[in-house]
C-alpha cells in the first residue's frame, strides 16, 4: 500500500531539523531544530515500531554519541553505552571512534536490534532498540582488518565509514554493508563472517573492465579487497532483494545475484556527465528502474554538478539508458547531494527528496519530472529520511 | 571538591555551572561525576581512557594530562573545552 511520508527528518552539520508533510506533500512546514551546534551524521525512526528514533551525533570536541527517543523525537535521552572500541591490548593499536556514521534498524523479526556503522570503520550492533552497542566482532576483530578497511589517518577528509548497512528482508542473517573506502562486504551469517563482494568494481587505481587501449598501472594491479574499492552508497531492493545497485566513487553499478560480478551500467551515461556521485536511489515498485544525482570527477573532483547544472538522472531499463531530469533545479546550481542524502517515498506516484551540502531540500512528487525547493537556509545536509 | 562544567556539557548538569565530584584520582573523580550526571565521562574522556583532543582538566592549578593524578587535596578541578573550528 503507497502512503505519504509524515515527515522528513534532515540530519545536519549544525543540527537535526524535521520538515512535516502539512499538504499531500505539497507544502512542507519546518521544525525548530533538534540538538543546534551538534554533527548530526544520520537520524532514523524505526519502520518496525515508529516510535523508536536514533540520532548519530557528535559536539566539536566532545566525544560521539547516540541519542535516542521512543517518541518518535518528542523527547530525548542519550545511549548508556554508546558505541565503543574495547581497550586495547597491550601491543595492540588503540582504536577510538570518533563518530557514528550510519544507523539501520534490523530485521522485521528482531524488534529491539539495530546496527550502527561508524569512523573508523566497525560495525555495531544493538539488541535494545539502541540504549546499548557492542562491536560485532566478526567485523572489527577479523584478522585481515587492516587490509580491508582504510587507515583513519589516510582515509577521506570527514573519516572513512562503514556505511549502507543492508538487511535482506527475506532472511535476518544475510546482510551488505559498504567501505568507503574498503568495498561491499557480505555476511550470511547475521554478521559472523563477512566476504568481500567486489568484482567488476574498478578501484581509484585500475579498472577490471578498462579498455585494452587504456593501459593500467602494472604496479597497482586490480585486487579485490582494500581501500582503493571505494562504494560511495548502495542499496538493496526493496521489491527484489537479490538486486543491489551502486553509486562507487568508480561509477554506478548494478548487480544481480547469485551473480558476484558487478555490472557497470554509468557507462550509459553520457561521457560529458560521467557516472560519478554519492547517492543512489531505487524506485520501491520497479527493480528497473533508480535514481543518481551526478557530480563533476574531473581533476580535483569539485563534487558539484557537472557544469553547474543541477540534475537527477534516472533509469528505468537497469542502467542500459538514462534520461535527465532538471525540470525545476536552477540552471546553474554549485551543491553536491551527499551519500545519504537522497531518500524515497512509497507514494503513487512516488516521491524522491534530495538534500543538499547548500542547505536545501528539494522534492518531486511525479518521479522526477519536476523539482521544487521545499526548505532552504539549513546547514550542510548530510542525511535525509522519511519518518 | 568542586568541579568547574564547560558550558558544552551543561545539558547533563541541568545547566549547573559547578558541581561536585569525589575521588581520590582524576579517575575515581570522573567516574564519580558519571555516576551524578550519566553519560558526561565519555564525552569528555576516550574508550582508551586519554582525555578527548581540545578538552583540557586542571587540578592544583596545573594542567592534568594523566587520570591517575592525585587530587585528594584539591578544593577545585577545571575542566575546559576549546570552542574553536566553524
Amino acid at each position: 500500500m503507497s502512503t505519504h511520508p509524515a515527515r522528513l527528518l534532515a540530519a545536519t552539520r549544525k543540527g537535526l531539523f524535521t520538515l512535516d508533510n502539512v499538504d499531500d506533500r505539497i507544502r512542507w512546514r519546518l521544525g525548530e531544530p533538534q540538538f543546534l551546534g551538534h554533527i548530526i551524521q544520520h537520524a532514523v525512526l524505526d519502520p518496525r515500531d515508529g516510535q523508536t528514533l536514533l540520532v548519530a551525533a557528535k559536539t566539536g570536541h566532545l566525544g560521539p554519541t547516540i541519542f535516542r527517543s521512543t517518541d518518535a523525537g518528542r523527547t530525548f535521552t542519550e545511549a548508556a553505552r554508546p558505541p565503543a572500541f574495547d581497550k586495547a591490548a597491550p601491543g595492540t593499536a588503540p582504536r577510538v571512534v570518533s563518530h557514528t556514521f550510519w544507523l539501520t534498524p534490523g530485521h522485521a523479526s528482531e524488534p529491539g536490534v539495530w546496527w550502527a556503522g561508524t569512523s573508523p570503520q566497525a560495525l555495531w550492533r544493538s539488541d535494545d532498540a539502541g540504549q546499548t552497542w557492542s562491536g560485532v566482532r566478526g567485523f572489527n576483530d577479523h584478522p585481515d582488518y587492516s587490509l580491508r578497511t582504510e587507515d583513519p589517518q589516510g582515509g577521506t577528509p570527514d573519516g572513512p565509514v562503514l556505511h549502507s548497512i543492508l538487511v535482506d528482508p527475506r532472511d535476518a542473517r544475510h546482510m551488505y554493508l559498504g567501505l568507503s573506502g574498503g568495498g561491499v562486504y557480505e555476511s550470511l551469517d547475521h554478521g559472523g563472517n563477512w566476504s568481500p563482494l567486489n568484482d567488476g568494481m574498478a578501484t581509484v587505481f585500475s579498472d577490471p573492465d578498462a579498455d585494452p587501449d587504456d593501459p593500467q598501472p602494472q604496479s597497482m594491479p586490480w585486487k579485490s579487497v582494500g581501500p582503493e574499492h571505494d562504494p560511495h552508497c548502495v542499496q538493496l531492493h526493496p521489491l527484489n532483494p537479490d538486486i543491489l545497485y551502486q553509486q562507487n566513487h568508480c561509477g554506478i553499478y548494478r548487480l544481480q545475484r547469485p551473480a558476484t560480478r558487478w555490472t557497470r551500467i554509468g557507462r550509459n551515461m553520457p561521457t560529458d556527465v560521467g557516472d560519478i556521485g554519492f547517492v543512489i536511489g531505487v524506485h520501491p515498485r520497479d527493480t528497473a528502474t533508480a535514481w543518481v544525482f551526478p557530480m563533476d570527477g574531473t581533476d580535483v573532483w569539485p563534487r558539484t554538478s557537472p557544469g553547474g547544472r543541477p540534475a537527477a538522472w534516472i533509469t528505468r531499463d537497469d542502467g542500459r539508458t538514462w534520461q535527465r531530469q532538471a525540470n525545476g533545479f536552477p540552471d546553474r546550481g554549485w551543491f553536491t547531494i551527499k551519500r545519504q542524502g537522497m531518500a524515497v517515498d512509497t507514494a503513487d506516484p512516488i516521491g524522491l527528496y534530495l538534500g543538499t551540502t547548500s542547505g536545501e531540500v528539494w522534492a518531486t512528487t511525479d518521479e522526477g519530472a519536476s523539482w521544487r525547493q521545499i526548505a532552504a537556509h539549513l546547514p550542510e545536509i548530510y542525511a535525509l529520511e522519511l519518518a | 571538591m568542586r568541579v568547574l562544567i564547560p558550558s558544552p556539557l551543561h545539558s547533563y548538569t541541568d545547566g549547573r555551572r559547578w558541581v561536585t565530584a569525589n575521588g581520590n584520582t582524576l579517575s575515581e573523580l570522573l567516574l564519580d561525576l558519571d555516576a551524578g550526571f550519566p553519560g558526561i565521562r565519555h564525552r569528555l574522556i576516550d574508550e582508551q581512557g586519554n582525555v578527548r583532543p581540545h578538552m583540557t582538566i586542571y587540578a592544583h592549578g596545573k594542567r592534568a594530562h594523566d587520570l591517575a593524578t592525585d587530587v585528594r587535596d584539591c578544593d577545585e578541578v577545571v575542566i575546559m573545552q576549546a570552542l574553536s573550528g566553524g
